[in-house]
């Protein structure tokens, strides 16, 4: 093969980088982004120009482009799919060699594919939509501390949804009575409290003081209910010294499950301390405060799913995903595609949930998908039947804004999942036999009965706003 | 409704749990059925451990027998929690459902209660 002669200047970008005949490897990262192009910008420039612009790509041809192979490096738009529901938006399909990435860095592979590209001018808007991490890749990747199995081993529970609460307020308790709010919902049936995720360590309430006393709680509760129990201590901090000071305090008073921040606090901070959980046997939950900076536009950032990856690549044992029913409404089947993410082997390419690649874990432990945020006992039908057995089912208000309190509260919580999954073994459809089986509970639960009066009956049918990309919107 | 009391009480054994389903009725037999079924339904392997209630917060209960690999009548489970519970009528009993392709436990549950002590 005779060799390129150097030739400066602008050159059109899918010259190099749109190459529809391309066939994908399997070692390949594969990305595809919803792509809006500037006015008089064709689809396969704009498709070419983010594959060049987020891999080997620069504005203008450079003498040292001929020193390396560069058609082995750059990354390639390989396919242009129509946008359902949209006219001017289109999906480009990219594919980027696997010698772009450094081995198990999730920070890197992030740079490059959305480092750059997102202020360029060529496109109008873009939404980074999914990425396929291919197995070598994946492997190279730490993961989740502890994953599914292994919390239920150590935490003992088995064959149902897990309960939890965020402490509120939020903000403003002394540490001793917020220990006094997680006494309350843990000796009521609930397997976890959690910190929210803004609190840190402020002068109303210094996080040693709020483990203490927290971990009081935890020692109480379970010495009473005979069940194993968490408090989910936020060790979220401005330094990395400081978040090893605060998770290993939380060990050595014994506690099982710490949590982290993973957006505010970094990516690779976040890495760092999931390591340091696998190290040390703690059980790491985590928030995803932040997210909707990026996810929430539909023409312009990164879709949920993909954050949803990167945190099972980061590692972790539980991340919010939203509850679909709560106050915070999500698209049903768009939820329903990213809780496989987090916690299947292996998930098929399904566009009815927004899921655009075959996607390999390998021995990669799942991860438990929170649902959390408005919801309460009328809910837990629609919250088993959604979610399954292998979710952490979080209601904040739904148990502390009981009448009688959050031992109430929560015992109202636990049993009307217990009377929910002992519905489902038996066969019963509950999202349709929802009132009738809280009704029946009810009669045993005093507590049950109140929360029943107190937050209204909601209907069990899901009009969702639709968020995947549809015709019919 | 006034306010009610909520009675559990470090000093009290009767308030201690004991996993799913601990926070509804004891089953009643058809009850105990339909979960049996839901575990043959799955293909997982029926086991029966039971446990004096004050050591309850062990992993390790006492195996009753080996777990009944492959066993799928319904009745055949049923006879054996029954045997388990007479010969042991002060201990908790469970009734576990192993799933060897997910390493877990697909449900596990006290199915007879044991004497608080």
């Amino acid at each position: 093969m005779a060799a390129k002669k150097y030739d400066a200047g602008v050159k059109e970008y899918r010259s190099t980088y749109w190459e529809p005949e391309y066939s994908i490897k399997e070692s390949d990262v594969l990305a595809v982004f919803k792509v809006i192009p500037q006015p008089g910008v064709s689809r396969e420039e704009a498709a070419a120009a983010v594959a060049a612009e987020s891999s080997t790509g620069t504005w203008t041809t450079v003498w040292t482009d001929l020193l390396t192979d560069l058609d082995y490096y750059k990354g390639r738009a390989y396919a242009i799919e129509d946008v359902p529901g949209s006219d001017d938006a289109f999906y480009a399909f990219i594919a980027y060699p696997m010698d772009l990435f450094e081995e198990g860095s999730v920070v890197n592979v992030f740079t490059s594919i959305v480092g750059n590209v997102f202020g360029f001018k060529a496109v109008r808007s873009l939404r980074l939509e999914d990425v396929r991490f291919p197995l070598w890749f994946v492997m190279t990747c730490f993961g989740p501390p502890h994953g599914i199995q292994v919390e239920r081993d150590k935490l003992d529970k088995y064959g149902r949804p897990l309960l939890g609460c965020t402490i509120k307020p939020k903000l403003g308790l002394s540490a001793k009575n917020y220990g006094r709010a997680v006494y309350e919902v843990l000796r009521g049936g609930l397997d976890f409290s959690k910190d929210d995720e803004n609190v840190n360590s402020q002068p109303f309430m210094r996080w040693r003081d709020r483990f203490d006393f927290c971990q009081e709680a935890i020692d109480k509760a379970e010495a009473e209910t005979g069940e194993r129990k968490g408090h989910y201590m936020n060790v979220t901090a401005p330094t990395m010294e400081e978040v090893y000071k605060r998770a290993e305090y939380a060990k050595e008073i014994g506690t099982p499950i710490i949590m982290s921040d993973y957006l505010t606090l970094g990516w690779a901070a976040h890495n760092s301390l999931s390591k340091w959980c696998r190290d040390n046997g703690m059980l790491l939950h985590v928030h995803r405060a932040m997210h909707a900076v990026m996810d929430r536009n539909p023409n312009h950032g990164i879709n949920f799913r993909v954050l949803t990856k990167l945190l099972r690549l980061l590692g972790g044992d539980h991340l919010h995903s939203g509850t679909v029913v709560g106050k915070l409404e999500g698209d049903r089947e768009a939820t329903l595609g990213w809780i496989d993410i987090m916690r299947d082997r292996y998930i098929k390419e399904d566009r009815s949930r927004g899921i655009f690649f075959d996607q390999d874990w390998g021995g990669m432990p799942g991860v438990f998908p929170v649902a959390s945020g408005g919801i309460h006992v009328w809910h837990m039908p629609a919250l088993v039947s959604i979610f399954g057995n292998d979710s952490v089912l979080q209601f904040g208000g739904g148990t502390l804004g009981h009448p009688w309190g959050n031992a109430a509260g929560a015992a109202a919580n636990r049993v009307a999942l217990e009377a929910c999954v002992q519905a489902r073994n038996e066969g019963r459809e509950i999202e349709k036999e929802g009132k009738d089986i809280l009704l029946n509970a009810a009669k045993h639960s005093p507590e049950l009965k109140i929360a029943m009066e107190t937050w209204k009956e909601i209907k069990f049918e899901f009009d969702t706003v639709d968020k995947l990309d549809t015709q019919h919107r | 409704m006034s306010v009610q009391d909520y009675t559990s009480r470090l000093s009290d054994p009767a308030s201690r749990k004991m996993g799913t389903f601990s926070y509804l009725p004891e089953m009643d037999d058809a009850q105990i059925r339909k979960q049996v079924e839901w575990i043959v339904k799955h293909g997982w392997n029926p086991a029966i451990e039971h446990t004096e209630p004050e050591y309850a917060m062990s992993n390790f209960w006492y195996m009753w027998k080996l777990p009944m690999f492959g066993e799928t009548d319904v009745d055949a489970i049923l006879a054996e929690l029954k045997a388990c519970h007479e010969a042991n009528p002060d201990n908790h009993v469970r009734l576990i459902g192993y799933n060897n392709f997910s390493q877990s436990q697909g449900a596990n549950m006290v199915v007879y209660r044991g004497t608080p002590v």
